[in-house]
């Protein structure tokens, strides 16, 4: 009996990228040979500034992109789906249990639609219900769950704020009864106080609905928070990976060691500067060859420098996974 | 240390389709030279309409009060209407940095070419001596290869080096108050640390004063000298930082601190503030807080008590109905 | 402020049409242009009826040729008059003229004006489709009638003058108006049916087929418009009857016009396409037909009918401009730029000044669309609702 809901292995996913009718084509590598395990009931936080490939990966397994090598299988109860090899039938049903809540609360919501219609739009695409009133029961349902009363279900998108309009793209992301969530910078968007509000209507709704997250965001505070488990990402590669209370009092790579110095504290007191990394995140164009960490890592060993060392992660302590470059070279 | 900045009474409403909405009400501020001012708060506060009163960069349909007062260097400069009085003001003394560096520059024209005319602009000094005052403060800002950037356009310029390119721009005139207007929001996370530790610094050197505008305490508890808490267009608390920030009065500054998730403090439970911002053509009279507010008392939740500061302790300022109802 | 929970719950259930109606309403300007453009749309319809003469030739009047506008009176030195009347003409040419025909006022004979008179025949609502060949006639014969809003019993009315072989300009101008709108609107619809098939391709779909279509669209627009169309009018046979001529010009109108049209729609679908909300619908499986009817459709048909009615000034004018150089409509159908054409003689600028009426018109007409077409785009997307 599997204890993972999503397997994730070696999997790389590009993009052909052409300038212009003329120019030469090329290939970015959004996503490198990265394995994952997402433990079923679990909120894995998966963090990294732009161009780490974050969002490329999360929507590799819902299967919006197109997975170039490797595998991702969803186990579910009776069947496993397996991402890279799909056909159409089976997508289907597998959205049906996976699904995304998007970042931006104002574009994701058709103004045209009242909400009742936003909420029950995916029953009706993907043929869940039989009739109207038990499309408008499920709707009812998880709209109260959402804490969104009957009578906004009569209103459209522009009545509402920020944060209630990101509740109503959860509760359509949550219509179908799905078992995995992926959330891409689902409070990015909105203000501190609402922000809350949302990440504990999330863990709520774990907790009633028996979900499974993976939460995409570039806030190292909001993760530490909200999820047990945290990879971060650089440039296509996970670098790190650890419970969230491991890595957050215990980082090792120093990429992860970087960006949580940068969080500013809030304890004025706490005067510690930010460890500065130098120069800028390398285009997803033209990774650094071995360590792709190398161009900025202030620690680097000789060989890790000269793209010597290849990245691969290893098992510092049970549950704590390094890439092996920033094994080397962390502060020793 | 001479008050670069001084705002009196500050109230800014606007003339729109639905009617006057009050954007900023009776506030008051002041900047002195070395100082950051720090100014938070959320969507709907009036923090950047009041950064744009200074600059008078509101838009045609707004109004000021007619006692309203904005000092700078010694005199009101909301009272300039002729256009050599407002290059004093936009450009020379004060000079401002947005959150989206794209739009600071002009697309289709040279970064380096940019920063010479607001130079031109302002100093009385030719294109040579203009050219390699620019070229210094993008080397300044740490900025590599600054002779080749200079003739590049923004476009090639990664995000982070676009935000130190318009810092550069904004401090090449050498203004004596800088405006800062959510800067790093857009920025990563360790390229915002970059840019925040070149502020500290170019402070430091310069001795400017700084009015720091962002919706993130933590950047504020890591800059600022004082603080003004902003909530719906008025100041709920203002203070030096760490006073505010270990002994906040205002229930919003409180429910604003618990609702941030402190990497230190991995156990404590996020608090959100309930209900939502009220939209500003719905601004409740009285206190603007009392919709919200976790205890407050009948005269307050009536809207009954006026909103003004207090001094409850030296330099830390409340709002009345806050110290009531804290 | 505060408004009351009924006015915000309206608010909050109300949907995009009924927002952009509002705002449409609310703005002044649009709302006098669309007045007009009504008013005048409703007489242009009603042109037979409110016409006391044929506009063509069988309804000259052979007593009145280049008469100045008769304006009825009430009011003259022989007292007041509830009906209004008019004074008898009669020519006269003599020596003290010139020898040019003039018109003496008797201004003790009264003429008066009565409502509902009965006056020529005419047709309403028929239908008659007359293409080369017997398969594509179509026939509906329509009311007959001989009722008209207004007339005299002797004498003409002539409330714009009449022109040099006593055509009344005032029913000229109404069946003009008529006859100009018609043209705009077969231009607009055909324009429309041919941007929707290319734009809407070309957006839905982008990649290579986009910039195959672009570049046909493209090359289409590069073509000076003018030396266009008078190659492809010049194609027109003399023979062909003047309805086919009509309906001949009107197509060229819309072929011409359709790139603009069509790129404005791919825009449209282009930015609509990339939108969040789709991305959902598309996450959650819906199928292309779903999101082109749910969504796309839609969300562009405020767009549209602002693109539509912006493009009608453009039809008016070219089509104008086309009869007014000859090689448009020609008599005996008569827009509003085969009456411009009689305008063009030194001697109308100096003693029938009247022939310039219906400028007038044109400018009103062409100002109203344009107007309500500006109201309606502002009102379909102010500053995005936030």
């Amino acid at each position: 009996m599997n204890d993972n809901l999503v397997s994730v292995k070696n999997v790389s996913v590009e993009f052909d990228y052409q300038e212009n009718f003329l120019s030469k084509k090329q290939k970015i590598q959004a996503v490198k040979n990265v394995s994952l395990d997402i433990k079923k009931k679990s909120f894995l936080g998966l963090v990294g500034e732009s161009g780490s490939g974050k969002t490329t990966l999360g929507k590799a397994i819902l299967g919006a992109n197109k997975i170039s090598s490797g595998q991702v299988i969803f186990h579910d109860e009776h069947t496993d789906y397996d991402l890279a090899n799909i056909n159409k039938k089976e997508l289907k049903e597998y959205r049906k249990k996976a699904q995304l809540i998007f970042q931006d609360p104002y574009a994701a919501l058709s103004p045209r639609m009242t909400v009742r219609d936003i909420i029950a739009e995916p029953l009706e695409v993907m043929k869940i219900t039989k009739s109207r009133e038990e499309t408008d029961e499920r709707v009812r349902d998880i709209a109260s769950k959402c804490r969104l009363n009957l009578e906004h279900l009569r209103r459209y998108p522009h009545a509402f704020s920020g944060g209630q309009r990101q509740r109503i793209s959860i509760a359509r992301s949550l219509v179908s009864y799905p078992k995995f969530i992926v959330a891409d910078e689902s409070v990015a968007a909105l203000d501190v106080s609402i922000q809350a509000d949302i990440l504990n209507l999330l863990k709520s709704l774990q907790k009633d609905l028996d979900l499974t997250y993976l939460f995409i965001s570039h806030d190292l505070s909001v993760v530490a928070h909200t999820c047990d488990e945290v990879a971060v990402m650089y440039l296509g590669h996970i670098v790190e990976q650890a419970p969230s209370r491991e890595l957050f009092t215990n980082p090792r790579h120093p990429y992860t060691k970087a960006l949580l110095s940068s969080i500013p504290a809030i304890d004025p007191d706490d005067q510690k500067k930010a460890i500065e990394l130098t120069g800028e995140i390398p285009s997803a164009m033209n990774p650094p060859s071995g360590c792709v960490f190398r161009t900025r890592c202030p620690h680097a060993s000789p060989d890790g420098k000269e793209a010597g060392i290849k990245m691969g992660l290893v098992e510092v302590s049970p549950g704590h996974w390094v890439d092996q470059c920033g094994v080397n070279c962390g502060e020793k | 240390m001479s008050t670069l900045l001084d705002i009196k009474n500050l109230n800014v409403q606007f003339d729109t389709d639905e009617g006057r909405i009050v954007a900023v009400e009776n506030i008051s501020l002041s900047v002195k030279a070395g100082e950051v001012l720090g100014v938070v708060g959320e969507s709907g506060s009036g923090k950047s309409v009041t950064a744009k009163s200074i600059m008078q960069l509101n838009p045609g349909n707004t109004h000021y009060n007619e006692d309203a007062e904005i000092i700078i260097d010694g005199e009101n400069t909301l009272k300039f209407t002729s256009k050599e009085d407002l290059k004093k003001i936009r450009g020379g003394k004060v000079s401002m940095i947005f959150q989206e560096p794209m739009a600071s520059f002009a697309p289709a024209i040279k970064i380096g070419a940019q920063m010479v005319e607001q130079l031109l602009l302002h100093k009385p000094i030719d294109k040579k001596e203009a050219k390699s005052i620019s070229v210094d403060m993008l080397k300044r800002v740490g900025i590599a290869d600054a002779e080749k950037r200079f003739n590049q356009y923004a476009f090639e310029l990664s995000g982070g080096m676009r935000q130190r390119a318009m810092i550069a721009m904004a401090l090449s005139t050498m203004p004596k108050l800088l405006l800062a207007d959510e800067p790093t929001t857009a920025l990563d996370v360790t390229i915002q640390a970059q840019v925040i530790n070149l502020i500290k610094d170019i402070i430091k050197e310069y001795q400017m004063g700084v009015m720091f505008i962002t919706h993130d305490l933590g950047v504020i508890a890591q800059t600022a000298d004082n603080v003004a808490v902003m909530y719906l267009g008025a100041i709920v608390e203002k203070g030096p930082v760490r006073e505010i920030i270990k002994n906040p009065k205002h229930p919003y500054t409180r429910g604003l601190l618990k609702a941030l998730p402190d990497i230190n403090n991995l156990d404590a439970p996020l608090q959100p503030i309930p209900g939502s911002i009220p939209s500003p053509l719905e601004r409740p009279t009285g206190c603007v807080f009392r919709t919200r507010c976790p205890h407050p008392t009948q005269e307050g939740k009536e809207g009954r008590i006026n909103m003004g500061l207090i001094e409850v302790s030296p330099g830390h300022w409340v709002d009345r109905c806050g110290v009531n109802c804290g | 402020m505060e408004v009351s929970s009924a006015k915000k719950e309206a608010y909050f259930t109300a949907t995009q049409m009924q927002l952009v109606r509002t705002r449409f309403f609310g703005n002044r300007t649009a709302m006098i242009a669309g007045s007009i453009l009504l008013f005048m749309i409703v007489c242009s319809l009603f042109a037979d009826f409110l016409s006391p003469y044929d506009p063509t030739i069988a309804g000259r009047d052979k007593e009145y040729e280049n008469g100045a506008p008769q304006i009825p009176m009430f009011w003259d030195k022989n007292g007041f008059s509830p009906r209004p009347f008019l004074h008898t003409l009669t020519k006269y040419r003599g020596a003290d003229t010139n020898f040019r025909w003039v018109y003496k006022i008797d201004d003790d004979k009264r003429r008066y004006v009565y409502f509902f008179v009965k006056g020529w025949e005419y047709k309403s609502l028929d239908f008659k489709i007359n293409l080369p060949g017997k398969k594509f006639d179509f026939q509906f014969p329509g009311f007959t009638s001989d009722r008209h809003l207004f007339g005299t019993k002797e004498g003409g009315i002539h409330l714009f003058g009449t022109d040099k072989a006593g055509k009344d300009l005032f029913s000229r101008t109404l069946s003009a108006i008529y006859i100009s709108l018609a043209v705009g609107t077969l231009g607009v619809f055909i324009s429309f049916v041919l941007s929707l098939i290319i734009g809407g391709i070309s957006g839905y779909y982008g990649g290579w087929i986009d910039s195959l279509l672009q570049m046909f669209t493209d090359a289409i627009r590069t073509v000076p418009p003018i030396p266009l169309f008078m190659c492809l009018a010049a194609f027109a046979p003399q023979e062909w009857s003047s309805e086919l001529r009509f309906f001949f010009i009107s197509c060229l109108l819309g072929l011409i016009s359709w790139p603009t049209l069509a790129r404005r729609v791919r825009t449209h679908l282009l930015s609509e396409r990339s939108q969040e909300y789709i991305l959902a619908a598309q996450m959650s499986g819906a199928s292309s037909a779903h999101i082109i009817g749910r969504h796309l459709l839609p969300s562009f048909t405020s767009y549209i009918i602002v693109d539509l009615v912006i493009s009608f000034p453009y039809m008016l004018l070219s089509e104008t401009a086309l009869s007014f150089i000859g090689l448009g409509l020609r008599e005996p159908v008569n827009s509003l730029g085969v009456l411009l054409q009689n305008a063009t003689k030194a001697d109308v600028l100096l003693n029938y000044q009247w022939y310039f009426i219906p400028v007038f018109f044109l400018v009103v007409l062409i100002l109203s669309f344009v107007f309500v077409g500006d109201g309606l785009r502002d009102a379909a997307d102010p500053h995005k609702n936030k």
